[in-house]
């Protein structure tokens, strides 16, 4: 790989732009992708490959070429600056996750408590606004307080957030399914939520809860049957 | 919004990790899978950074050809001359070097120039 190449891949990655490293196989020429020098049909494909998210190697008319995917890193709002939040936050960045925390309540989202992480002390509403999540973006709120839980899950439900998940106990849940009804919120919509979120793994401490959020979170982003299987249960 | 830095180092970017060791003056090269073919363990794009120094960060496998992978790459640092490496149960440098899955996967080795 040429220092150009590098540099532009690193300053589009810097950018959160999401690019295609093109490399023509065996030969190793390589082009950064999109790009006006790029052709019709590799175009395309690198297009078609950021949108499935997978690298993989393509044969074209011209030979095959080795798409390397960089899409930014996806995105986990975590509404809830709490105990679960602390434990849920460095497995999150493990994950290659780009985690946000907001809670209005200074007093918890401290750098101490969450350091490294970016840390929005605005009402979830207003921060989820700021934040605009999109289908690379997971929201899970963990306050138990309906006056910060139930504006985020409101904004994450008229976002395309993939992945939207609500602490809470069954009988939680449903209150909370009843209020955000009432906000206008249809079944179709309110069946995204995974509440009580997490596998059923019948956790208990802070790291074992967060275990078990982040492993129905991959389970959702794999596409493994096991995502079906848990939004099953919040109908159940 | 407090923005803290550094950012959280995502524990998968080997192609950042290389970058700075070839910042830092050392001789880089980069492997990564670009085809997999069953039980392979690691998937396209992951990949496995070297120095001629001795560092080593990543995977290409479940750690079955990586010593093989990383003999290549001191190769193509020596030579500049990027490589394409098959491996796979039928082909006899995969027995030696033992990939044990039963996968077959293309890598490529290449220098960070």
């Amino acid at each position: 790989m040429t220092p150009d190449l590098l540099a532009a891949l690193t300053a589009a990655r810097a950018a959160k732009r999401p690019v295609v490293v093109a490399t023509r196989l065996p030969s190793g020429e390589q082009m950064l992708l999109p790009s006006p020098d790029a052709g019709p049909e590799l175009a395309a494909a690198a297009a078609r490959a950021l949108d499935r998210d997978e690298s993989d190697t393509v044969k074209l008319a011209d030979g095959a070429w080795f798409l390397h995917v960089f899409n930014p890193p996806q995105r986990l709002v975590v509404v809830g600056a709490v105990h679960i939040a602390q434990a849920l936050v460095p497995m999150a960045a493990q994950l290659g996750l780009n985690v946000i925390v907001v809670d209005p309540r200074g007093s918890f989202a401290t750098a101490e408590r969450f350091p490294n992480v970016t840390i929005m002390t605005d009402w979830p509403d207003e921060a989820m606004d700021a934040l605009v999540p999109d289908a690379r973006t997971a929201v899970v709120t963990l306050t138990h307080d309906p006056k910060l839980d139930d504006p985020a899950l409101d904004r994450a439900l008229r976002s395309r957030a993939f992945y939207i998940g609500a602490l809470g106990s069954r009988k939680t849940h449903a209150a909370r399914l009843k209020r955000l009804r009432e906000l206008g919120h249809g079944e179709e919509a309110l069946a995204r939520i995974r509440g009580p979120v997490g596998l059923d793994l019948e956790a208990v401490t802070a790291p074992e809860i967060a275990l078990s959020i982040l492993a129905e979170f991959v389970a959702v982003r794999r596409n493994a049957p096991l995502a079906t299987k848990t939004a099953a249960k919040a109908a159940a | 919004m407090t923005d803290a830095t550094p950012a959280p180092q995502q524990a998968d970017d080997i192609l950042a990790l290389a970058a700075q060791w070839r910042a830092a003056g050392e001789q880089v090269a980069v492997a990564t899978v670009t085809e997999t073919w069953g039980s392979s363990p690691r998937r396209a794009g992951s990949q496995l950074a070297v120095t001629v120094s001795g560092k080593m960060a990543g995977s290409v496998s479940g750690g079955c050809i990586e010593g093989a992978v990383a003999d290549a790459a001191m190769k193509t640092i020596q030579t500049g001359v990027p490589q394409l490496l098959d491996f796979g149960i039928t082909n006899e440098r995969a027995w030696e070097v033992g990939l044990a899955c039963g996968g077959k996967l293309k890598v490529f080795v290449e220098k960070l120039a």
